[in-house]
């Protein structure tokens, strides 16, 4: 259970939201001048750390806005919400050392 | 596979079998050798094997009893089948649509059917049958065609009316007035469950008794590479142990796993869960899945049924999701199968799966000479767990895959052949 803070809103449940996974992704500006790797690493590799990672989450049941969020995934301690757009936080020195309980 | 009756291995473990029980009676079963040793790694070994999970037991057993390569350890960094092995939902089936999944699949359904004889352990696998469901006029259509395909590829499945499916399934909804009616549906009369610890047991058991070393509470931390980057060994919590060979079968810690040797994989971990109800008597003796509901079900040998559903939406490595899935999934299991609204809650659980974008493993070369990777899995990983180590071993000893485990390797993502199976794949597992 996520109790997600969104920028508009206010803090909620994470069942009224959608995730939209990693998030900076940038489409390759001339896709036919890419080649099949940096195609495949647009399309399929993703980063998928255990600690701090940005993601984009959007309001579903609410203002239906995207935004990003810095989460971190062992202990789901959300570390920085941020516009589409907004200058991404740094990411903490020493990542949140809270182990999952499981 | 030439296993079987009269097998002893170097370490001279006795068989199990009714005598044995009956001896053992005799001193209050206080005198049961350790199935498996728990030594301290030795300094190398021809091939390591990381995550002790099912699929790596048995990883290694199939590259000691096939290939003979019997100086492997295997490192688990909890204890051996503390992860997906011991939280799925247990389920064995192999009625996939594409060519590429009914190979292994398939593979691993035979070695299923053979598995607590070869091993000399009852991993309790039991061909109760798995039906899945159609609730509309399309799934109906599109269902058929795939019993079709899977005929083809000449495994067993037979298609079921919504009468068929009350008569095997007693306390099913079949209203046709529900939100979404049973409108039919296909049974693989093979497929069924299997007691997921004992199959780890099982592995670990007949892996060690070949001499191979399973070391627990061993946490890889890094990879050493070469001058000409091919690996020797990986830097542990327990200090470094050299090899030249090195697969990892960690699931969820997959990316993990690769991000420390050096590259990344396609695949995001996350939660999904499962619940048990509290035990009642018999009253569902096959596995029901629905797609459309997103649900199913089973009962097990003490009494609970078993409830899956779809993973959480969000990346976590937390062993845990959120409670509106199980809200989700209960809803569904109330309007098919009535009598379990008054039932108990037992308990839940998450486990952290690898989801990959096509819904295929990944079982493949890596960027790094001597590294491999088995992977991928993501929600249904248990069913393949035989066939998995079987071709997976095949890999780490011959450097090249095999013609069941070829469509699946990395190169796939870049060339885009993939192995679409979110159809087949869908729920259940």
């Amino acid at each position: 259970m996520l109790l997600i803070p969104c920028p508009w809103c206010g803090p909620r449940d994470d069942a009224e939201f959608s995730y939209g996974n990693e998030a900076h992704i940038v489409r390759p500006a001339d896709p036919s001048a890419t080649s099949d790797e940096q195609w495949a690493d647009y399309l399929y590799l993703r980063n998928n750390p255990k600690g701090p990672f940005r993601e984009r989450w959007m309001h579903a049941a609410g203002c239906r806005r995207w935004f990003n969020v810095l989460r971190d995934t062992n202990s789901h301690e959300i570390l920085a919400v941020y516009k589409v757009g907004g200058t991404p936080p740094a990411e903490p020195t020493a990542p949140a050392k809270k182990e999952s309980q499981g | 596979m030439a296993l079987g009756m009269g097998r002893r291995g170097p370490t001279g473990k006795p068989r199990y079998s009714i005598f044995a029980l009956a001896r053992n009676a005799l001193s209050y079963h206080e005198n049961w050798q350790a199935a498996w040793r728990s030594p301290e790694p030795k300094p190398s070994y021809d091939a390591i094997i990381v995550g002790g999970g099912g699929h790596g037991l048995a990883t290694a057993y199939y590259l000691a009893s096939v290939h003979g390569i019997r100086n492997v350890a295997v490192l688990e960094k909890g204890w051996i089948g503390g992860g997906n092995t011991g939280r799925n939902t247990t389920i064995i089936r192999s009625n996939y649509l594409w060519d590429q999944s009914a190979a292994i699949y398939e593979h691993a359904l035979k070695l299923w059917e053979t598995m607590s004889q070869e091993l000399n352990f009852n991993v309790m696998f039991s061909q109760r049958g798995v039906i899945t469901l159609a609730h509309s006029e399309h799934e109906l259509r599109e269902m058929r065609r795939r019993v079709e395909a899977i005929r083809l590829n000449g495994i067993d499945t037979e298609v079921l009316t919504a009468a068929d499916i009350k008569k095997l399934v007693p306390i099913i909804n079949t209203d046709p007035s529900i939100r979404y009616p049973v409108m039919g549906g296909f049974i693989q009369k093979r497929g069924g469950t299997a007691r997921h610890d004992a199959v780890a047991w099982g592995y670990a058991r007949a892996a060690d008794d070949f001499g191979v070393d399973i070391i627990q509470n061993c946490e890889v931390t890094g990879f050493r590479r070469g001058a000409d980057g091919a690996i020797q060994g990986v830097e542990t919590s327990k200090g470094f142990i050299g090899a030249k060979k090195v697969g990892c079968v960690a699931a969820g810690h997959s990316a993990v796993l690769s991000e420390m040797a050096g590259f990344k994989l396609p695949i995001q971990a996350r939660p999904l869960q499962a619940l048990v109800s509290e035990p009642i008597k018999p009253c569902i003796d096959t596995v029901v899945m629905s797609n459309a509901v997103h649900m199913y079900i089973s009962q097990s040998d003490k009494g609970e049924l078993v409830f899956g559903a779809g993973t959480d939406s969000y990346n976590s490595y937390a062993q845990r999701g959120s409670l509106n899935i199980v809200e989700h999934l209960l809803a569904a299991a109330v309007e098919l199968y009535p009598i379990v609204s008054r039932l108990r809650v037992l308990r839940t659980w998450g486990g952290i799966v690898d989801t990959c974008p096509d819904a295929s493993p990944i079982i493949s070369k890596t960027p790094v000479p001597g590294l491999y990777f088995n992977c991928g899995w993501g929600t249904g990983g248990f069913k393949a767990t035989p066939g998995s180590g079987h071709v997976f071993a095949d890999l780490v000893a011959n450097g090249q895959p095999n013609a069941i485990a070829a469509p699946f390797s990395l190169e796939r993502f870049r060339t885009g052949f993939l192995v679409d199976e979110h159809g087949a794949a869908g729920v259940a597992h």
